[in-house]
């Protein structure tokens, strides 16, 4: 596993370290009011994954893309969505992100370069080939950044995505959330090699890198490299970032499958602890992290007070965004 | 002027989108220098090089899923799924992604994309590379579906396809690849959503699209010569779909067929015939027909296949028991 001894400034860390408690924050909102009842649907929590979303953006400009799984709270307050128009989205209400007409694996934050969560399992990887692409072909710079979890490692186009972005030499970087159970089943009883994403990418002529998915600084420092190469023309990477999930697969899953050991020994090393303890060894006064903590609980807290207020999703919603014209004429 | 084949049509459909915006790319199969497994991309890549005209491994998914993410980002990608049979290999991304991505967003994303594919039987290819299947896509709401009968048509429908922002399927008829026809204008746009009158008549309406277009046409030449006026509408497409014209027709004939590649059992034709019943009832003087394939998968030998698939003799017998309700 790649370590590093990079060492962040403590205001850039600091920044990063308000991210990863507010889409906690949002996290927990979002699961006591899916058990309220005021989220229907399904929902698939990315607490404990935090590290992976904040230190990917960390590395990405302003115009990079995005392509996000079913679980993807983090990704979407990552890339700029506020936890109001989240939290909204998944009470159906008609200020909602999508306007209520994706609900929890969907929420996409175009104007930011976050181009959507996707449902099926992989399909978003040949995506972020076409994002990065097109990146290539209007000589932008830009780069498209897939993230998905170990379970979608097993998948035809995961495989079919890692062979074309290496053979067109895309400037596309594949970032694995191994949280170790593809669903309910440990991902190592499904899968024929120890690092489901890492292992696959010597095969498809690029570099993988597994990284402590936990950490921010590493995260973001492995990130930069690959972003870097992918910017330079190098190609495409496959990071796999090891991490684990605070909640269970979705809506009330309790993740019993999980041993108590296992479950313990990866609270203990939570993201933002790890983010925490970086920076008191910066010098930061625990008071003063705390202070963050105090603010993001008081901030998330007003955003899902005024999500429950906001009006219901307008039927006549359902009839919009099926054409570009708006419409959804189908015939004369 | 001389006559254009329905496969150089397509060449110069692309050609002439490709000249008019840079941002149209052209990503497929056997594509590149090789032109096509059905030379429908001749000339491409000589005209516009590797950055524009891209062959591919034989990846479906990642062909649509490239063509998505770089129409999402402002690029006009056509892609070519080399047999329509193929789409199965990709159809995630005809039925839950392409479609949906702009709805799900609540507009956030736009995907001005083409899919051309080979469609269709009649060349002894099999069960595995002959069906038709603009069925498949009619099932999802989202997709705007396109399928010429005529050289024209294919240049004309084809930049109206490029040039919208919806995403569209371009079916190309196997069976017409070689077939000739008068070639298209210069800046030739046909919209999306107008159905042809391809020949006026009086007694029965035969409601065609691609193929069975010619193959109506020719029945209909037979036809009149038993006196039968038959008056057959050439779809272009099935979304948009242009009943206006459908229900104008029946008014004159009050009688209608329908002729369909697709199988029978849950083919196009049906949405039609719903349609009228729901809203032309009153303007029949007969039960509506479907001509359609049989349900079996297809088979190999021209005889079998022949049995099963829609021919100019059945739809002359149709159209005179029609008549003679």
């Amino acid at each position: 596993m790649t370590t590093t001894t990079a060492v962040l400034d403590a205001d850039t860390l600091r920044g990063l370290y308000e991210q990863m408690a507010v889409i906690r924050a949002t996290e927990k909102a979002a699961h006591d009011l899916f058990m309220k009842g005021l989220v229907k649907g399904t929902t698939h929590l990315a607490a404990g994954h935090e590290a992976v979303a904040v230190g990917a953006s960390a590395a990405l400009r302003a115009d990079d893309y995005v392509f996000a799984t079913y679980r993807g709270h983090h990704h979407a307050i990552a890339r700029g969505a506020t936890p109001l128009e989240c939290l909204a989205e998944l009470m159906q209400k008609a200020t909602g992100l999508c306007k209520a007409k994706g609900g929890s694996m969907h929420l996409t934050k175009a104007e930011r370069g976050m181009l959507g969560s996707y449902a099926i399992v992989g399909a978003h990887l040949p995506m972020a080939n076409g994002a990065a692409w097109s990146a290539l072909l209007r000589g932008s710079g830009q780069v498209a950044v897939a993230f998905f979890g170990d379970g979608a490692t097993n998948i035809g186009a995961f495989h079919e995505a890692l062979n074309l972005a290496a053979v067109w030499k895309l400037p596309v970087i594949f970032v694995c959330e191994n949280n170790r159970y593809m669903e309910y089943t440990p991902i190592g009883s499904v899968t024929a090699v120890a690092n489901p994403a890492a292992d696959r990418a010597p095969a498809n002529g690029m570099p993988g890198v597994i990284v402590d998915g936990n950490d921010v600084v590493t995260v973001r420092e492995v990130m930069a490299d690959a972003v870097a190469r992918a910017r330079t023309g190098e190609g495409p990477t496959v990071v796999e970032a090891l991490t684990y999930r605070h909640f269970g697969h979705s809506r009330t899953d309790p993740a019993k499958y999980r041993p108590p050991d296992e479950v313990a020994e990866w609270l203990a090393r939570d993201p933002l602890l790890v983010a925490r303890q970086r920076l008191e060894a910066l010098g930061v006064a625990a008071a003063e992290i705390d202070q963050v903590d105090a603010s993001v609980a008081r901030s998330v807290a007003a955003a899902a007070q005024a999500a429950q207020a906001a009006p219901p999703a307008d039927p006549a919603q359902a009839y919009t965004d099926v054409w570009a014209d708006g419409g959804w004429a189908w015939r004369s | 002027m001389a006559e254009l084949t329905y496969r150089d049509a397509v060449a110069e459909g692309l050609a002439r989108e490709m000249r008019r915006n840079p941002s149209v790319v052209c990503l497929g199969e056997d594509i590149g220098a090789a032109g096509g497994v059905f030379k429908t991309c001749v000339g491409l890549f000589e005209e516009f090089g590797p950055q524009r005209v891209w062959d591919t491994p034989i990846s479906e998914q990642a062909i649509m899923g490239a063509a998505m993410g770089a129409a999402m980002t402002g690029m006009r990608p056509v892609a070519e799924i080399m047999f329509s049979d193929f789409l199965a290999c990709c159809w995630d991304y005809l039925a839950n992604e392409i479609p949906k991505a702009r709805y799900m967003t609540g507009g956030q994303v736009t995907v001005p994309l083409v899919v051309r594919t080979a469609n269709g039987g009649g060349l002894g290819f099999g069960a595995q590379h002959s069906q038709s299947v603009e069925n498949w896509a009619l099932a999802i709401p989202g997709l705007k579906i396109v399928a010429p009968s005529t050289p024209a048509d294919v240049v004309g429908l084809l930049a109206s396809a490029v040039r919208s922002d919806d995403p569209v399927v371009f079916f190309e008829h196997k069976g017409l690849f070689a077939s000739k026809g008068e070639p298209a204008p210069p800046d030739h746009v046909v919209p999306l959503g107008q159905a042809h009158v391809a020949r006026p008549g009086t007694d029965v309406t035969v409601v065609a699209l691609a193929a069975t277009v010619p193959m109506a046409l020719a029945a209909a030449d037979r036809l009149a010569g038993d006196g039968i006026s038959a008056e057959v509408i050439d779809l272009r497409c099935l979304v948009p779909l242009d009943m206006t014209t459908v229900l104008g027709s029946l008014e004159r004939t009050s009688r209608l067929l329908v002729v369909e590649e697709n199988p029978y059992q849950g083919g196009w034709g049906a949405t039609v015939a719903s349609i009228v019943a729901d809203e032309g009832f009153e303007l029949l003087d007969a039960p509506v027909r479907r001509l359609a394939a049989e349900n079996v998968p297809l088979p190999f030998a021209d005889a079998l296949e022949d049995q099963v698939i829609p021919t100019v003799d059945k739809v002359v017998a149709a159209v005179q028991r029609l008549s003679a309700y």
